[in-house]
């Protein structure tokens, strides 16, 4: 039986996670192209720019931008955006309804519903904006190839450090709530998260030439509110439909449950 | 008192909550789900950029918008 509870709450994250991919699709088409493109346009002027200097006719450098591409830009803002957004979203919806079937009733007093708000949450807080914060997305053309190993490394350590690190919180916070009250514990748990993080970003190294000097900010700053309003979206989305799905499928549990925590004190 | 003894008596029931789940329930889905998933990240988020299992660049063409909007580092 739980099993099969278990079972039919994955099944539901992972189409969460679908429409939410959806939604989050529909928002990186039209915020995220436009600047992904000027990125493209000013690479390519940068490019046209270097060759007709080293050249020193106009002939070779005109040629040059059109780069034999595997892949036209075409396909790869529609069908290949498509594809990366909604294998994210069915991916870490699959997880999400995981991390929520394990906290489910163990952090305190809360729905599924509501329960699925806060892992959605605590989701988007740790696989995303912490990261985020310390190794911001870049848009194309910006990026030095020679150090694509580092930040790759380093950015999947810092949503690796945060998960860890927003677990722990959650953890301390159940371990502080029968001292403090759960107001006060919560509140704990959240300031220490905060502390180390900030810990972390100040001892791990920045990633000074991921952007190029002389990209143009203004570009830099649309591109990159962009990425957070497609992670917002999608995690928004799917917080409110896994909540939904995940109280219908519940329903017979929470039923179960109901009359005998009538009157039962309210604890943790 | 008389306040705690209302809003108890308001709360206790609008908030219908599950049991917890068992862990030995859940654990199997979340090792293999995450296991899944984890490789499914992997090809949205670097497969061709810092590392590559396979040779060329068509990965990483493919998802090349939903990588950077994503937040991964692309190249």
């Amino acid at each position: 039986m739980h099993a099969s509870t278990v079972r039919s709450l994955l099944v539901r994250g992972m189409l969460a996670g679908l429409v939410a991919g959806l939604f989050a699709f529909a928002v990186a088409y039209v915020v995220g192209e436009p600047p992904v493109n000027g990125s493209i346009a000013v690479e390519e002027a940068q490019a046209a720019h270097e060759a007709g200097a080293h050249a020193g006719h106009g002939a070779a450098a005109a040629e040059e931008p059109a780069e034999e591409e595997a892949v036209s830009r075409d396909v790869q803002s529609t069908f290949g955006l498509a594809t990366g957004v909604l294998v994210y979203g069915v991916a870490l919806g699959g997880i999400a309804a995981l991390a929520f079937s394990f906290t489910l009733g163990r952090v305190g007093r809360f729905s599924p519903r509501a329960t699925a708000a806060l892992v959605s949450a605590a989701a988007f807080t740790t696989v995303y904006l912490v990261p985020f914060l310390k190794y911001p997305a870049t848009p194309p053309a910006v990026g030095n190839p020679d150090t694509i190993g580092k930040r790759t490394t380093l950015f999947f350590l810092m949503i690796l450090l945060s998960v860890l690190l927003g677990v722990a919180a959650v953890i301390a916070g159940r371990r502080l709530a029968p001292r403090l009250g759960n107001w006060n514990a919560t509140l704990a748990a959240g300031a220490g998260f905060v502390v180390v993080t900030a810990v972390a970003f100040a001892v791990l190294p920045d990633n000074d030439d991921a952007v190029k000097a002389g990209f143009p900010a203004a570009l830099l700053w649309e591109f990159r509110v962009a990425s957070l309003a497609v992670q917002l979206v999608m995690w928004a989305v799917f917080a409110v439909v896994f909540g939904v799905l995940a109280q219908k499928a519940l329903a017979p549990r929470v039923a179960a449950e109901a009359p005998a925590q009538v009157g039962a004190p309210v604890a943790g | 008192m008389a306040e705690a003894v209302v809003s108890a008596a308001v709360s206790a029931p609008s908030v219908a909550v599950p049991a917890p789940l068992p862990v030995r329930a859940v654990l199997p889905w979340a090792f293999f789900v995450g296991l899944l998933a984890l490789i499914a990240l992997y090809f949205v988020g670097a497969e061709q950029g810092a590392t590559s299992l396979f040779a060329g660049s068509d990965v990483h063409e493919w998802v090349h918008d939903g990588r950077h909007l994503l937040g991964f580092p692309c190249h």
